[in-house]
This record gives structure tokens, sequence and C-alpha cells, in this order.
């Protein structure tokens, strides 16, 4: 009788804690799920042509759009990426390459503290770096501070794929005469091809709506700007500046700015997952 | 003839390789080095002036040129360990409904995706939505109780933070819980075991220092998160009073005052702060790595 009844009340905190598992999961996913609709919502109301083709209007006017952040974005994902994804990737074959080494080690645990570095901070790195020594806010120093932050995730996802390339591939190209960079450029990179492309795309991903490393080096610009030495706007910022603007128009560009942000960064993230799979 | 040349030619250009790699190694932790030196230099003169009470004095004066962190300190605290106690719940109840209940099918797929890509939402976002729509909940509530309507403050900062880091943290979660070993969940339920008890008497017992780590790493993510909180934790130059008072954080004052600062003594004020930020994050981020790679080792 005593056992039947520990073998219901059993079953019984089975049952709730499957239900408050179940009940807390879904409390979860649907607000964040609303605000992904939220942000749907609000934002297709104000795509337009003119929004990708113009440059955000004085208050007061109606219409504008955010082509200046497009742009300036674009300019400083560049910028990083050419600083970020060779380095990067090198970082990472030298990691993979020399697992057992004490300096390799150490190499890694600076690789790990470095993606932890807060963006902030990482601003001001490229404040102190690059904007003090030349005198001005630049889409170049955006770009630094970006680069700092996406070396780390190209650096990992390079070693993490070499590390599963069979050693038996290396040795094979070795043992026929093949010169080591040759071995690893052309034999032991192409068989981790994919999985360094999207760590490349999850680094572009994450930088891309970073908006705290901006806010002291591209230093946003309401104008169009294509100089590389010159503040430019990004779409982080546009965003920051508008909400927080106390104008209904300037908010209605940032809800399109988020929109048009997340799309963006969804997709890669959608690649680089896809990208893995294959 | 010509071999012997190519030969030793490859053989340069494999040895210039090796060096081109070694040296970008290095260069890593140059950079590393160059973060800490520079923001340590630039601290200097602050931490002269002020000396160590500049950790525990409580008012940031940039015009009367009195600067203590203590307030932002306790800013980051408060507003951090809200956010996580919200949100350890939650993203534990995800990972167990993911890593056990789900564990693959549509929607298992459909709720990791989710989160995959609620991760990938940018911080200003998440700030621009809280200042939207919490916001103005929130101060309808503190209407309700009749406390001062901010509506921006710590209780919304740590809403929005929780809801963050939920993906970061649940993520964690289900990694180290899918490395208890399969063959003692079995055990135990072949024993008789219900799930909740294969739950609280295998998995927890046996994952605890992995999702210790987790929370600790998840920790260290909440601390530097920087915009979504600048937005909505009002600005508060002081130590929080009540969970609903407006207040700074490390990185919110970074984020508002580092470009108005002109002075050299408020600029590297402003860089002992961003110096601490520095530590403190890689304190957190460093001793969970240690955590989960001994235990993964030690198992």
């Amino acid at each position: 009788m005593k056992l039947k009844n520990s073998l219901k009340s059993r079953l019984a905190k089975d049952v709730a804690f499957k239900i408050v598992v179940g009940v807390l999961s879904a409390m979860l996913i649907l607000p964040l799920l609303f605000i992904l609709f939220y942000i749907v919502k609000h934002g297709s109301a104000s795509f337009s042509w003119g929004f990708f083709t113009q440059t955000p209007v004085q208050v007061g006017e109606t219409g504008g759009g955010v082509s200046n952040a497009i742009i300036g974005t674009l300019m400083l994902i560049g910028t990083a990426s050419v600083f970020a994804i060779p380095l990067g990737i090198l970082i990472g074959i030298y990691l993979s390459e020399n697992r057992q080494s004490k300096v390799a080690e150490f190499t890694r645990l600076c690789v790990d503290t470095l993606q932890g570095v807060p963006s902030i901070v990482m601003g001001i790195i490229a404040y102190a770096w690059i904007v003090m020594p030349m005198g001005g806010f630049s889409a170049f120093s955006g770009g630094v501070a970006l680069a700092i932050m996406m070396l780390p995730i190209v650096t990992k996802s390079t070693e993490e794929t070499l590390i599963l390339v069979p050693d038996s591939l290396k040795e094979a190209s070795l043992a026929l005469g093949v010169p080591y960079h040759s071995t690893i450029l052309k034999v032991v990179l192409p068989a981790g091809k994919s999985g360094i492309m999207s760590g490349i795309l999850l680094g572009v991903a994450r930088v891309s709506g970073e908006t705290a490393p901006l806010l002291f080096t591209a230093f946003g610009n309401p104008f169009m700007a294509t100089n590389l030495f010159k503040p430019v706007n990004s779409l982080p910022l546009l965003i920051f500046n508008y909400a927080t603007s106390p104008y209904e128009d300037w908010q209605t560009l940032a809800w399109g700015a988020s929109l048009l942000l997340v799309l963006f960064v969804l997709s890669l993230s959608i690649l680089a997952k896809v990208m893995v799979k294959k | 003839m010509n071999d012997y040349k190519s030969i030793a030619l490859a053989e340069s250009r494999a040895y210039v390789f090796k060096i081109i790699l070694r040296l970008s190694g290095y260069l890593a932790i140059a950079i590393l080095c160059g973060v800490f030196i520079t923001l340590a230099s630039k601290a200097a003169l602050s931490l002269q002036e002020t000396g160590l009470s500049f950790f525990y004095t409580s008012t940031w004066d940039p015009v009367r040129d009195s600067f203590g962190a203590f307030p932002f300190f306790i800013g980051t605290m408060v507003t951090s360990v809200l956010a996580l106690t919200i949100s350890l719940p939650f993203s534990f109840a995800l990972a167990i409904f993911l890593g056990e209940y789900l564990k693959q099918g549509r929607l298992s797929n459909i709720v990791s995706t989710t989160l995959d890509l609620l991760a990938g939402i940018p911080s200003v976002i998440y700030g621009f939505w809280g200042l939207f729509v919490l916001v103005p909940l929130i101060r309808d509530f503190q209407n309700m109780l009749g406390i001062v309507p901010h509506g921006v403050g710590i209780f919304s900062s740590s809403i929005v933070l929780a809801l963050m880091i939920v993906p970061y943290s649940a993520s964690i979660s289900r990694e180290v819980i899918a490395l208890v070993p399969q063959d003692l969940k079995e055990a135990a339920q072949s024993l008789g075991a219900t799930q909740f008890e294969v739950v609280t008497r295998v998995i927890l017992p046996y994952a605890k220092s992995g999702i210790f780590a987790g929370i600790l790493m998840s920790f260290g993510r909440a601390i530097s998160e920087t915009m979504a909180v600048t937005m909505l934790i009002g600005n508060a130059n002081k130590i929080p009073t009540s969970l609903f008072s407006p207040a700074n954080t490390l990185a919110s004052v970074l984020a508002n005052e580092f470009a108005e600062a002109s002075e050299a003594l408020y600029l590297s004020s402003l860089i002992s702060l961003a110096l601490m930020l520095f530590f403190i994050t890689a304190i957190f981020s460093f001793v969970g790595r240690w955590i989960i790679r001994r235990w993964m080792v030690n198992g």
C-alpha cells in the first residue's frame, strides 16, 4: 500500500516537473518571439524605396532613409574583415598545428580572453590606438574595433574545424613530397572550408550589430560619407541615436533600420548554419 | 640541379610560412597585452590622483573632479545578479526541455533555431524594444504600486538583460547536459527512476560544476552588456536605493560619458572604469572556462 502511494507521488512529481519545464520554456519563447514580431511589424511599415536610397532628413520633414548608414555599415564590416579574416585564419592554423606547445596554449587563452572583452572596452581601445593619434573619428577606427572583436570568432572556428580534419590527409600530402605550406593551404584548409566560412559569417553577423565599439570611433554622421578616414554612420548607431530621440519620424526610421539589421544578421547566421551542415 | 633548387625554394617557403603562423599567434598575445597596457597606462593618472578611494567613494561628479566608481560597481552587480536570477529558471528549464524531453523532431528544431536567432539580435535593438514596450508597462506597474514612475531603471534593464542572456546560458547548459553519459541516465531509468529523478539525481549532480561554470560565463556576459542597459537604466550616477531606481553600470557610464570627457583626469577616470570592467569580465570567463575544462577532463 505504502509502496503504491510512493509510486504515485513519484509519478505525480514527474508529471508536475514536466509541466513546469514545459510552461517555463513556453513562457520564455513567447516573449522572445513577440520581440521578433514587434520588430517586423514596426520595421516593415517604414520600408520603402526611399528608405534604402535617401539619407536621413531634418526633424520636421517626413521621409528620408538610411542609405548612409547602410553604406557605413558595409564599410565598417569590410574594414573589419580585411584585418580579421586573414589573421584569424592564420592564428587558427597556428593553434591547430601546435596543439601541444605551451605558447599555443597561452595564445588560445589570450584569444578566449579577447573574445570576452566587453565591446565598449574595444571602442575605448580603438579610440586610444587610432582616433587619438589620427586626431579624429573615422570609419577606419571603427573597423579596427570591430576587427578585434571578430578575430577570436574566426580563429576559434578555424581551429575547431581544422582539428577535425583527419591527420592522415595531411600526412599523405606531406608523404607525397608536397611542401608544408602547400599542404596546409591546398589540402588542409580546403578540407575545412565550410567550417571556416561559417565562422567568418558568424563573425560578420556578430560585429554588424555592435554599437558600443562605434560610439567613439565611427561616431555617426547624418550625411552620406564614403571616406574611410571620416566619421560614418552605421545601422546600429543610427538605431541608438534615433531610438533615444524624441521625434517620431526618427523613431520610425530606427524601426526600419532595426528590421533591416535583424534581417541581415539572421540571414548571415542561417547561412552559417547551412554551411556547417554541408 | 634545377630540382635541388626548387626543393630548397619550397623548403624555405615552408619555413617562412611556419614563421608567419607563429608570428600571427604571437600577435594575438600582443593584442591582448596591448589592450591591457593601453588601459592600465591611461588609467594610471586617475589612480594616482584619486588613489584607492576611487573604488569605494560613491560620488561621481566630473565638474568637481571627484571620481568614485562604487555606484557603478554596485549598479553593475545588482543588474547582472537580478538578470541572472530571473533568467536562470527559464534557461535551465529550456535546457532540460530541449535536452531531455524534446530531443529531436520539428518542434525541437524550431525552438533551438529560434533561440540561436534570438541570440543574434543586436543589443541595441533589445534596448529599443525595451524602451518602447517594456518601459511603459513597468511605468504602469510602478503607478499601481504608488512609487515614482521612472519606467527606466534597474528592474527594466534586468528584465531585458535576462531575455538577452537566456539563449546564451541555455545553450551552455544544454551542452553541459549533453555531456552527461547516456549509460548513466539509462541505468537510472532501468532501475525505475522517473524522468524527474533522472534529472535531479543523475544529471544535476553529474553536471553540477559544468552548470556552475555556465552561470559564471553568463554572468560575465551580463556584466559586459552595454547598449540595452545604457538605454534602459536611466543613467543616474548614484548608488541605487531600490530595484526600480535609475542607476548606471560600468559599461553604461562609459557609453554615456566617454565621448564628452575632454579633461585628462575625467578621461582617465573613465578608462579606470573600463579597466575594472575588463578585469571583472576576464576573471569570470577565465574561471568559467577553467572549471569546464577541469570538469571535462575529470568527468
